[in-house]
C-alpha cells in the first residue's frame, strides 16, 4: 500500500513537473544533462532549435488541430527598436530569454511578457554588419545565457540579472567579422560561428569555456597552408575566402560531433581568382566537440558563385535504423547524408532550379558551366536569396515530414570586379531581379525525407523569411511577410488559424508551457508575441 | 547613439590613402569643409569605383547605368527630385528617403551599407553619367495637357497635380523620375512593368497595381486593382473608386493577375506625336 501511494505520488510529481504546475520561482540551473534530455521537459525551449536534433518540434499538444482556431494573443512585448527581429527566444521554467536588434537582450515573465531584466550591448559607431543589425538568439547553460554581437564579441550574461559575466573579443569587427547567430551550448562549451562572408573574412567556428570565456578551440573553415583542403584555393585567395558559419548547428551526442554548416566563399559571386572547390565553404562539417578537429565534411555547392550559403539548420533524422542528417539547402536541393560518415544518400530539388542538370558519381548536383555569372549578366534560378535561406525548418516525428519555407525566384547574376579592402563589402558581383522570369513566389513546403517528394505546399502571397515550428498537436506554425502568424494542419497544409501581427516575420516560432498552459511565441515587426487558448 | 552617419572611416584607413590624408589635413586647417564636399568630384578613377559600387548597391532598383529600374528613378537626369547638391545626395543615399522605397544605405541602413568614401564614389559616378535635358524639348506640353485631361482619357484613372482619377498611380512626379522611354513604354505596354520582385526593404510599399477579380458569396463580381493583400484578405478599388475590404475565405472566387487594368494604347489609338505631347506635359509637371 505504502509503495502504491509512493508510486501515485511519484507519478503525480512527474505530471506536475511536466506541466509546470508549481509556482515558478528562482529557476534551477540548466545543466548539459538537461540540454541532452530536453525532450523530457517540453514545457521549456532550451536551445535555438529546441533540442540538439535541430527538429524545432514541440511535444506539447494542448493546442492542436481541433482547437487551433480558438488561439488568441496572450501578450506582446515591444522592443522599441527598428530593424529586423530574427530572434528565437529560449524559455526556461517560466522565463523567456531573447535577443533583439542592435544586440539588445531581455528576459520576460513568459506568462505575461513583463520584463525582468534588459541588456544593451554598447556597439561601436563604425560597425558594418551585413544584412541588418540582427541577432538570432541566446544559448543557455548553467545560470548564464550567451550571445554573439555585431562587433564580434561573445558575451555571457547572468540569466537572473542580465549582468555581464564575461565578454571576449573573437575577431576584429573592423575587418568585417560579426556574430548574428544563436550559439549552441555543448558540454561545458559555448559554440559559435562567425558572420562576414560579404567582407572576405576567414570563417571560423569557436568554442568557449562557458564558465570563464576562455577560448578552447577554433576551427578555421578556410584551411591555411599545409592543412587539408588548402589546395582548393588559388594563390592567396584563402586569406579572404569567406566560408562563414552564421547559423546554428546541432550536436550528435552518440558520436560527440558538432554538425555545423558553412556559408559562401568570398567574393560571393565571382569565382575568378579563387579557382578550385574552395573548401570548406558551403559545407556541413562534423567537428569533435572536445578537440575542435574535423571528422568529415560534405560540400553541397563546390566553388559557389551565387551566394548560396549552406548555412541552413542541419536536421537529424533517425529512420529505419539509419542515422541521417537532412538539409534543405539554399541552392534548391534537399540533401540527406549519413550522420556518422557524411556520405551523401540523396539530393532532390524542392524548388525552381536551373543551375544544375546532372550529378557527380557521389550523387551531388553539379553546376552547369553556363550558370556562372557574366559581365552582362544572365538569369539563374534560384536567385541570390536562394530557395531557402536562414529561416529555420522543422521536422515532425509525428508526421515524419520536413517543413521548410521556400522561394521560387530567379535573378540575373552579373560580375562586378572588386578589389579586396579590409572591412569593405567584397561581393565581386551584382544581381538583379529578372524581369523576364515569373514574379517571385513563396511557399511553405512539406517534404518527405524518405523520398524527397513534396507532400503538400502552402503558397504565400509573397515569399516570407519566417521559420517553421511543428508540434505534437498536429500543427505547423509559420509567419508571413505581410505580418500574419499562421497555424496549419501538419498533415494537409490547410491553414486553421491566423493572426495579423502588423509586422513582417523574420524569426522562427517556438512553443512552451507555463502553469500547464501551452503558448506559441514568435517575433514579428519589432515585437515578440505569445499566443494560447482562451 | 548608434546611428552616426558621418565620418565613419577609421583613422588608419584614411591614412592609407595619400589623397585623403591631404584632404584631412586641409579640413583640419579649415581650408575645406570636407564633410559637405565630394572629395572625389570629377575624378574618373573614383567614378569607375563608384560604378562597381552602384552595380552592387543601387542597380537593383535604379537599373544598370542608373537609367531607372522597376521602382527606382532614372538618376541620369541632371535635375533630380530630391537632391541638387552632392551634399544632399550624400544625405539621401546615407539615410534614405522616409516614406519612399529608398532605404538608408549608410552603415546604419540595410544590408552591408556603404562607407562615406563609397557613397562619394557613387555620387561621382552618377554625376559622370548625367545627361542634360535637350535644349529643345520633344513634344508640345500644352497639347499634351489637353489630351491628358481630355480625349486620351488618362485622367479618368490618373491624377496629375491633384486632378484626376484614383484607380491608377498619381503621375504628378513621374516625369521627374522616369526616362521618357520608360513612360512611353508604360503607355504602349502597361502590363510590362508592374513592379514585382521587390525585396524586404520595400515590402512596406506593396502596391503593384495587379488586377483582382472576385466573386462574392452573393454572386457579385468585382474587378479592380489590389491596394494590398495578404494570405487571408484583399483590399481593392474598382474603376468607380469604391474600396472593398474582403476576406478571401468568404469569397466564391478570387483571381489575381499581372495584366494591368490600363488599356493598351497602341499607335492607332494614340499617335506617336500625341504621346510625345503627353510625355512632354508629364515631364514639364515633374520638373517643377
Amino acid at each position: 500500500m505504502a509503495r502504491r501511494i509512493q508510486r501515485i505520488l511519484s507519478s503525480l510529481l512527474t505530471v506536475c513537473i511536466y506541466y509546470g504546475l508549481f509556482v515558478p520561482h528562482a529557476h534551477s540551473q540548466v545543466s548539459f544533462e538537461r540540454l541532452l534530455n530536453s525532450n523530457k521537459e517540453p514545457q521549456n525551449w532550451l536551445s535555438y532549435s529546441g533540442d540538439y536534433s535541430g527538429h524545432r518540434f514541440s511535444a506539447l499538444d494542448e493546442i492542436n488541430t481541433k482547437n487551433a482556431h480558438k488561439l488568441t494573443a496572450k501578450w506582446v512585448y515591444q522592443t522599441g527598436a527598428t530593424g529586423k527581429l530574427e530572434t528565437t527566444p529560449l524559455v526556461v521554467d517560466g522565463i523567456l530569454y531573447a535577443t533583439g536588434q542592435d544586440d539588445r537582450a531581455f528576459a520576460l515573465d513568459a506568462r505575461t511578457g513583463r520584463p525582468i531584466w534588459m541588456y544593451q550591448h554598447q556597439l561601436p559607431g563604425d560597425i558594418r554588419p551585413c544584412c541588418g543589425r540582427v541577432n538570432r538568439g541566446f544559448a543557455i547553460l548553467g545560470d548564464k545565457v550567451f550571445m554573439g554581437t555585431l562587433d564580434a564579441h561573445v558575451i555571457a550574461l547572468d540569466s537572473k540579472t542580465g549582468n555581464v559575466i564575461w565578454d571576449v573579443v573573437a575577431a576584429k569587427y573592423q575587418d568585417g567579422y560579426s556574430f548574428t547567430v544563436a550559439p549552441l551550448a555543448v558540454k561545458s562549451l559555448v559554440v559559435i560561428g562567425v558572420s562576414g562572408g560579404e567582407y572576405g573574412v576567414r570563417g571560423f567556428i569557436d568554442a568557449y569555456d562557458a564558465a570563464t570565456g576562455e577560448r578552447k578551440w577554433r576551427f578555421y573553415t578556410v584551411p591555411g597552408p599545409g592543412e587539408p583542403g588548402h589546395e582548393t584555393w588559388e594563390g592567396n585567395s584563402w586569406k579572404v575566402g569567406g566560408a562563414p558559419a552564421w547559423n546554428t548547428g546541432t550536436y550528435d551526442a552518440a558520436t560527440n560531433q558538432i554538425l555545423w554548416p558553412t556559408g559562401n566563399p568570398a567574393p560571393s559571386n565571382r569565382g575568378a581568382g579563387r579557382a578550385g572547390d574552395n573548401l570548406f565553404s558551403n559545407a556541413l562539417l562534423a567537428i569533435n566537440a572536445d578537440t575542435g578537429k574535423m571528422n568529415w565534411y560534405f560540400q553541397f555547392t563546390k566553388h559557389d558563385e551565387h551566394d548560396w550559403d549552406a548555412t541552413q539548420v542541419p536536421v537529424m533524422i533517425d529512420s529505419g535504423g539509419k542515422h541521417l542528417i537532412a538539409q534543405a539547402n539554399r541552392n534548391g536541393f534537399f540533401y540527406i547524408l549519413d550522420r556518422a560518415t557524411g556520405k551523401l544518400i540523396s539530393a532532390n530539388a524542392y524548388g525552381k532550379i536551373t543551375w544544375s542538370d546532372s550529378k557527380d558519381a557521389e550523387g551531388r548536383p553539379v553546376a552547369k558551366k553556363e550558370a556562372s555569372p557574366t559581365l552582362e549578366g544572365h538569369t539563374v534560378c534560384p536567385g541570390a536569396l536562394g530557395t531557402t535561406n536562414f529561416m529555420a525548418p522543422t521536422f515532425s516525428p509525428q508526421t515524419s515530414l520536413f517543413y521548410v519555407t521556400a522561394r521560387d525566384q530567379c535573378d540575373i547574376f552579373s560580375t562586378a570586379p572588386q578589389p579586396y579592402e579590409a572591412g569593405h563589402a567584397y561581393y565581386g558581383s551584382a544581381y538583379f531581379p529578372s524581369e523576364e522570369a515569373e514574379p517571385y513566389r513563396g511557399f511553405l513546403k512539406a517534404i518527405d525525407p524518405a523520398t524527397g517528394e513534396i507532400k503538400w505546399k502552402f503558397e504565400h502571397t509573397s515569399p516570407t523569411w519566417s521559420g517553421v515550428l511543428s508540434t505534437a498537436g498536429g500543427l505547423v506554425f509559420t509567419g508571413d511577410a505581410e505580418g500574419n502568424f499562421i497555424a496549419l494542419d501538419a498533415a494537409s497544409g490547410k491553414p486553421l488559424w491566423h493572426f495579423q501581427m502588423g509586422g513582417a516575420v523574420y524569426a522562427a516560432p517556438i512553443a512552451f508551457a507555463v502553469d500547464g498552459k501551452e503558448y506559441v511565441a514568435i517575433a514579428a515587426g519589432s515585437a515578440v508575441y505569445a499566443f494560447g487558448l482562451p | 547613439m548608434f546611428w552616426r552617419t558621418r565620418n565613419r572611416r577609421s583613422p588608419t584607413r584614411i591614412a592609407n590613402r595619400p589623397s585623403l590624408v591631404i584632404l584631412t589635413v586641409m579640413a583640419l586647417t579649415g581650408i575645406l569643409a570636407a564633410d559637405n564636399r565630394n572629395p572625389f568630384a570629377k575624378d574618373p578613377k573614383a567614378a569607375k569605383a563608384g560604378e562597381s559600387e552602384f552595380r552592387i548597391n543601387c542597380a537593383l532598383c535604379h537599373g544598370l547605368g542608373a537609367r531607372g529600374g522597376g521602382r527606382g528613378p532614372d538618376l541620369t537626369r541632371a535635375r533630380k527630385k530630391h537632391v541638387h547638391s552632392d551634399a544632399e545626395m550624400f544625405q539621401v543615399i546615407s539615410n534614405g528617403i522616409p516614406g519612399t522605397a529608398m532605404p538608408a544605405n549608410g552603415t546604419n541602413g540595410q544590408g552591408v551599407g556603404m562607407t562615406d568614401e563609397e557613397i562619394w564614389q557613387i555620387i561621382t559616378y552618377i554625376r559622370s553619367v548625367e545627361v542634360k535635358a535637350p535644349s529643345k524639348p520633344i513634344g508640345n506640353a500644352a497639347h499634351g495637357k489637353e489630351l491628358f485631361y481630355g480625349d486620351a482619357n488618362c485622367s479618368l484613372c490618373h491624377i496629375v497635380e491633384g486632378k484626376g482619377g484614383r484607380v491608377g498611380p498619381d503621375l504628378t512626379s513621374v516625369g521627374g523620375s522616369r526616362t521618357r522611354e520608360a513612360i512611353i513604354d508604360s503607355v504602349r505596354n502597361p502590363s510590362r512593368r508592374l513592379a514585382w520582385g521587390l525585396t524586404e526593404s520595400t515590402k512596406e510599399f506593396p502596391q503593384e497595381y495587379e488586377t483582382v477579380t472576385v466573386v462574392t458569396a452573393d454572386g457579385k463580381e468585382i474587378k479592380g486593382v489590389a491596394l494590398n493583400e495578404d494570405n487571408f484578405t484583399v483590399q481593392m478599388m474598382d474603376t468607380s473608386e469604391n474600396i472593398y475590404l474582403l476576406e478571401k475565405a468568404k469569397l466564391r472566387s478570387f483571381q489575381k493577375n499581372r495584366e494591368s487594368m490600363m488599356p493598351v494604347y497602341k499607335a492607332d489609338i494614340l499617335s506617336d506625336k500625341d504621346l510625345d505631347d503627353i510625355v512632354a506635359f508629364l515631364i514639364s509637371v515633374g520638373a517643377k
